[in-house]
């Protein structure tokens, strides 16, 4: 005799069987070696800053879930790349309860409010720097010298700065490559750069690195390829312009592309699939904002970076970008409409 | 953007599934067992339900006219069994609504012979008389949809037919009918377009099969008749191709303008198992009583391409195939468009193109439903080119009009693509019927009003 009750569903009854926290785990699986790589060339300082802030993020995420009586979900690790590329932004001297109060910030102001995961307008790790940046701008702007010999065996003096204590940076400390162009005009070779022999935030500094990351996201079509090809693109072009036409006072199209954060941004945070729009054509142009911009304030802005702000403000635009740049439907003519 | 819109011999997105044929693809089609009750239900197809024309205690023969069609979009009934009407009353159907319905009691010793009716030659019938036979037979698309077949065919006044497409893709996984069907009923299939080039006198017959059925594009290729303007054509494997729209755009590279029909393309498509019903019923004008079934699934014994009565309870199908005691789920259709069963008391019906059985753990549904993270995948997933993520969301906050006029919801053909893909586990397209529905209905009250 056959069993009397069945389950009903409504189609489709089979599945992909692929989870939102399963690419969020391989985002963190592909910022690993960016942590390693930075541990491995700033030492202590890197590894506690970047712990500091990510522990931060994961701590503000299940405490804001407890507070408004749900169910945490810092299980869907999407907290836990928050705070890494938070951590990787920053200088790695840079003193713990900043980094420690940047994690809190890029969860509860950069997602929380919002809605949590999935409803944030902005990337929250960027947020949060951006938040770092006006509230301590010497302290982010001081860079550590990479590969110390005592790297592994000291930790600079301005990590332990006391809460609300001014920091105080040690003597030595090495400009970035941006600055270094900006400031004093010195060029620094694109295999430094791509091998990550320079200063600079933690995480940003090994080019090729970020883009091996980037490449397993894109073969596990987890990431859209179309953002850091637009981004990339678009920021080797306008520079590639401005060089020949004065290759004196602009650096070389290659310079731009693997010095600062732009790999770092172009691969790991203008990716961030909430925040960016959702069709191919509005990703080439939300790509194409974020390296013009990039370009635009490098070259000519008060910054010697600019990637952080173009992408934040490539994100608060992306919501548009979806709302004019709309597939065109299958039997349908296409229709930009502005609503 | 013409640069970039070459024809490519598929439509645009679309997903691949695990086929899951391998089973069941290789089995002949079998003959099944007349279950000693027949049930058949009147409303079976789209349109009005059948009106009954036998009464209660009469005697039926196989092939006999049960009942007949209650106006132009409905289709006949015949005994799928000779027997005994037993009672007319109301059935249950797999939407969980009932119908009225006839119950037959088989006669065990009878040898089953198939009542003749008036024949109809494909060579000197006019289109009309095909129409009507097509009709009379009680034919509907077997693909699924069971849509009254001399309907769809009638081509408005105005249009013409260039291109007759007979669809033997079966794109739903598990599904091998049309597979089996192709391979062993080529001459039922070339009468059949036979009959349908000259009622919509159409110049050309072009059957699309995908590439996962080679040996069935072979077979066909190899014995298509003198004379008769058939080729087959390999499509790439990819879901949902079977749908009409996305099959037109494959075979002939047009898109149906949106609302439209196939005929705005100048085209007409046709289930290749419909089709041979039609070459083997027509000639003899017999109705239909039983189609090929699929019945699979991890969670059955004798897994098998079979030919059964239409009517045959569900029940009495998976005692004879046998299934396995903790069997969780029962669809009828493919697994990715097909139906939930609830009660095991409903019938095999025209559109019943399969019989899936999954145990529980067969069924891989998460309960975790993340937020939508916009990555796109459903976007990159709907053959229509919508954008289901913000039609989720929109649907989350039952903006079911803006759905429909910003967002072209009534183009959604509910294929499931974008809950198939979605790794949030959001029930895309189960919004979107019911978005459908609610909006379909608002649109109804309104005409109401206006004429009230």
């Amino acid at each position: 005799m056959l069993k009397k009750t069945l389950d009903i569903s409504s189609s489709p009854h089979i599945y992909k069987g692929r989870s939102t926290n399963e690419i969020m785990k391989n985002v963190v699986w592909a910022l690993l070696p960016v942590v390693f790589f930075s541990v491995y060339s700033f030492g202590l300082n890197a590894l506690l800053v970047i712990a500091t802030a990510t522990f931060a993020s994961v701590l503000t995420e299940h405490v804001l879930c407890r507070l408004s009586k749900k169910e945490t979900t810092i299980g869907d690790y999407s907290a836990v790349i928050t705070g890494l590329l938070l951590g990787l932004t920053l200088p790695p001297s840079f003193p713990l309860w900043m980094a420690f109060i940047g994690g809190i910030i890029g969860i509860a102001l950069g997602k929380y409010i919002f809605g949590g995961l999935g409803y944030n307008v902005f990337n929250p790790a960027l947020v949060a720097r951006a938040v770092l940046q006006a509230a301590f701008p010497v302290a982010i702007t001081t860079w550590h010298p990479a590969f110390l010999t005592d790297r592994f065996s000291s930790i600079a003096s301005s990590v332990f700065t006391l809460p609300f204590m001014e920091p105080k940076f040690d003597v030595i400390s090495g400009a970035t490559p941006l600055s270094a162009f900006k400031f004093d005009g010195v060029t620094t070779s694109t295999a430094e750069l791509a091998f990550g022999q320079v200063s600079g935030s933690a995480g940003e500094t090994c080019a090729v690195i970020i883009i091996l990351g980037g490449i397993y996201l894109i073969a596990r079509n987890m990431m859209n390829w179309r953002i850091p090809a637009a981004v990339l693109l678009s920021a080797f072009v306008l520079s590639g312009i401005l060089y020949s036409i004065n290759s004196e006072l602009y650096p070389s199209p290659w310079f731009m592309l693997f010095s600062g954060g732009l790999m770092l941004g172009a691969v790991f945070m203008a990716t961030d699939m909430v925040s960016s729009p959702i069709t191919p054509i509005g990703l080439w142009i939300y790509g194409g904002i974020i390296g013009i911009l990039t370009i635009v304030i490098r070259v000519w802005g008060g910054l010697s970076e600019g990637v952080m702000y173009s992408i934040l403000l490539a994100n608060a635009i992306s919501p548009h970008i979806d709302s004019i740049i709309k597939n065109r439907v299958y039997g349908t003519k296409r229709k930009i409409k502005t609503a | 953007m013409a640069l970039f819109n070459l024809h490519k011999n598929t439509f645009k997105h679309g997903i691949h599934p695990p086929e899951s044929k391998d089973e069941t693809n290789g089995l002949p089609i079998r003959q099944f067992p007349f279950a000693p009750v027949i049930i058949l239900p009147m409303a079976q197809h789209i349109g009005a339900p059948s009106q009954i024309v036998v009464r209660e205690g009469q005697e039926v023969q196989r092939g006999q006219l049960l009942a007949k069609a209650n106006g132009y979009v409905s289709v006949p009934m015949h005994a799928p069994v000779s027997g005994k009407v037993r009672k007319i009353a109301n059935v249950p159907t797999i939407s969980g609504k009932m119908s009225t319905g006839i119950y037959i009691e088989a006669f065990p010793f009878s040898t089953q012979e198939v009542l003749e009716g008036n024949p109809i030659d494909p060579d000197t019938a006019t289109p009309e008389e095909i129409l009507q036979g097509i009709q009379d037979a009680g034919i509907v698309g077997l693909g699924g949809a069971a849509f009254p077949t001399h309907v769809k065919l009638k081509v408005p006044e105005g249009k013409t037919c260039e291109t007759l497409i007979i669809n033997g893709v079966e794109c739903e996984p598990y599904l091998t009918t049309d597979h089996r069907v192709m391979l062993e009923q080529e001459d039922d299939i070339f009468t059949g377009i036979k009959y349908l080039l000259k009622a919509t006198g159409a110049k050309k017959a072009i059957i699309g099969i995908e590439a996962n059925k080679q040996d069935a594009a072979d077979h066909l290729v190899q014995n298509i008749p003198k004379g008769l303007p058939v080729s087959v054509q390999v499509l790439p494997v990819k879901y949902p191709q079977g749908a009409e729209k996305m099959l037109i755009t494959s075979i002939l590279g047009k898109e149906i303008p949106s609302g439209k029909l196939p005929i705005e393309a100048g085209a007409v498509v046709v289930n290749v198992a419909t089709t041979a019903e039609i070459g083997r019923l027509l000639p003899h004008g017999r109705g239909i009583q039983e189609r090929v079934i699929t019945i699979t699934g991890p969670g059955v014994k004798k897994k098998g391409n079979y030919l059964i009565p239409v009517g045959t309870p569900l029940r009495y199908v998976l005692e004879q195939v046998g299934v396995d005691e903790d069997i969780s789920e029962v669809y009828m259709g493919g697994p990715m468009m097909g139906m939930a069963v609830s009660n095991l008391d409903i019938s095999i019906v025209k559109g019943t193109s399969g019989i899936l059985v999954f145990t529980k753990k067969d069924v891989n549904r998460s309960t975790t439903i993340y937020p939508c993270i916009k990555c796109g995948a459903c976007v990159d997933a709907c053959p229509i080119l919508l954008n289901p993520s913000k039609l989720g969301i929109l649907a989350k906050f039952e903006a079911y009009n803006e759905m429909a006029s910003d967002f072209n919801l009534m183009d959604c053909f509910e294929c499931g693509s974008c809950t198939y893909v979605c790794p949030s586990h959001i029930p895309l397209v189960q919004y979107f019927r019911q978005a459908k529905r609610i909006v379909r209905k608002r649109e109804a009250d309104k005409k109401e009003k206006a004429h009230a």
